[in-house]
């Protein structure tokens, strides 16, 4: 049996306020310009990797280089970062025995805030703190890991010193996606699997200890000199 | 009449929470509303695509189809005629067994549950449901 007109009149009038609601609902997300995401699904450019080869510690006469392909909302990796990563830093890097080449290796399907967290790096970048914020990043993985990163990585940006204003619009902008997604295609292609792995002497490492990174910058140090 | 213009409205508010995840995950919407859920985590799994195509712009293109749909099928001149309300139940039915399959993917291999999903899979089960309602009128006649 058809609707009574009035039937259609209710049934109209609810259609166009659930079209009212979904449309307001949606158009003020869209607008709500202080949530940020840094899409994966981006189209990689040569302007996006043009003179960059990661983020570079130590001398360019170092004999070895150990490129490092890391994500920042990985655990392995924060761990690597913040037991490892200063006596590599003071032993090897300083010493001028190794250039360290951070790259980015975001795995989104497993950390949604990853490529967030290495936007923010490179948004420090800008400013010449690179360095200090891939710290901070490191050390408040807990506190950011499960939700908002966003505003803790902003809180970063102030503790760091950057210019919060200039950062902002960075941030907004997205735009070092493509040379994130840049990055990601090289580990792939290199055969990076998982995080953290370095790439040392033309071979892959997974999670190394000082150790055995010491052992190995040192072997590769003997062979270059003919020892 | 009722169960189509039930099965309209389900629609609309399916076609507005499939936009909702299509918008993010082509990142003109920021960190999702999500409370405890992994939405994320799901929406940026690969498995949020299928056959090379993103999961939410299916769901955009099944809801506005189911849409379209439903509120052809409201016409008075079309209330007693069945072939309407057997496309919206085969329409929904497929619906049904790919939110199935997704959910199936949510628990046992992403592990992790996105609401948003959870949402859309009940919508569809409910247009599903106001269908097969709707055809039981249509039992023995050929129309």
């Amino acid at each position: 049996m058809a609707a009574a007109p009035s039937g259609m009149k209710n049934f109209y009038t609810v259609i166009g306020a659930v079209a009212v609601v979904g449309l307001g609902l949606l158009g003020w997300q869209l607008s709500r310009r202080s949530t940020i995401s840094i899409p994966a699904n981006v189209v990689v450019v040569p302007a996006d990797t043009a003179g960059f080869r990661g983020y570079i510690l130590g001398s360019d006469s170092a004999p070895v280089e150990i490129t490092m392909y890391a994500d920042y909302q990985c655990p392995g990796c924060a761990n690597f970062d913040i037991v490892t990563f200063p006596d590599v830093r003071t032993r090897l890097i300083q010493t001028g025995l190794v250039r360290w080449r951070y790259r980015d290796f975001p795995l989104s399907s497993i950390h949604p805030y990853a490529r967030l967290a290495q936007h923010a790096a490179a948004c420090a970048n800008d400013q010449g703190k690179f360095w200090p914020m891939h710290t901070l990043l490191y050390e408040g993985q807990p506190d950011w890991a499960s939700g908002g990163a966003q505003k803790q990585f902003r809180k970063y940006a102030g503790i760091v010193g950057l210019d919060v204003d200039k950062y902002d619009a960075c941030m907004a902008s997205g735009k070092y996606a493509g040379r994130i997604e840049a990055s990601y295609q090289e580990g792939e292609a290199l055969g990076v699997g998982g995080t953290p792995m370095f790439l040392i002497g033309g071979r892959l490492y997974e999670g190394m200890s000082y150790d055995q990174m010491k052992h190995l910058v040192d072997s590769l140090i003997a062979v270059k000199s003919g020892k | 009449m009722k169960y189509r213009m039930a099965a309209a409205v389900l629609a609309l508010a399916g076609f507005f929470l499939a936009a909702y995840l299509y918008l993010y995950k082509i990142g003109r919407i920021g960190s999702m509303m999500c409370g405890t859920g992994s939405c994320e985590a799901v929406q940026l799994s690969r498995w949020s695509r299928f056959l090379g195509v993103e999961v939410s712009l299916i769901g955009v293109l099944g809801y506005l189809g189911l849409l379209v749909l439903a509120l052809v099928a409201t016409r008075p001149a079309l209330d007693a005629v069945r072939w309407p309300s057997r496309w919206l139940a085969v329409l929904s039915g497929i619906g049904v067994l790919f939110a199935l399959y997704l959910t199936a993917l949510e628990l046992f291999v992403i592990h992790a549950i996105c609401r948003w999903c959870v949402g859309s899979a009940l919508i569809i089960t409910l247009i599903f449901i106001a269908s097969a309602l709707d055809l039981r009128r249509f039992r023995g006649a050929r129309v």
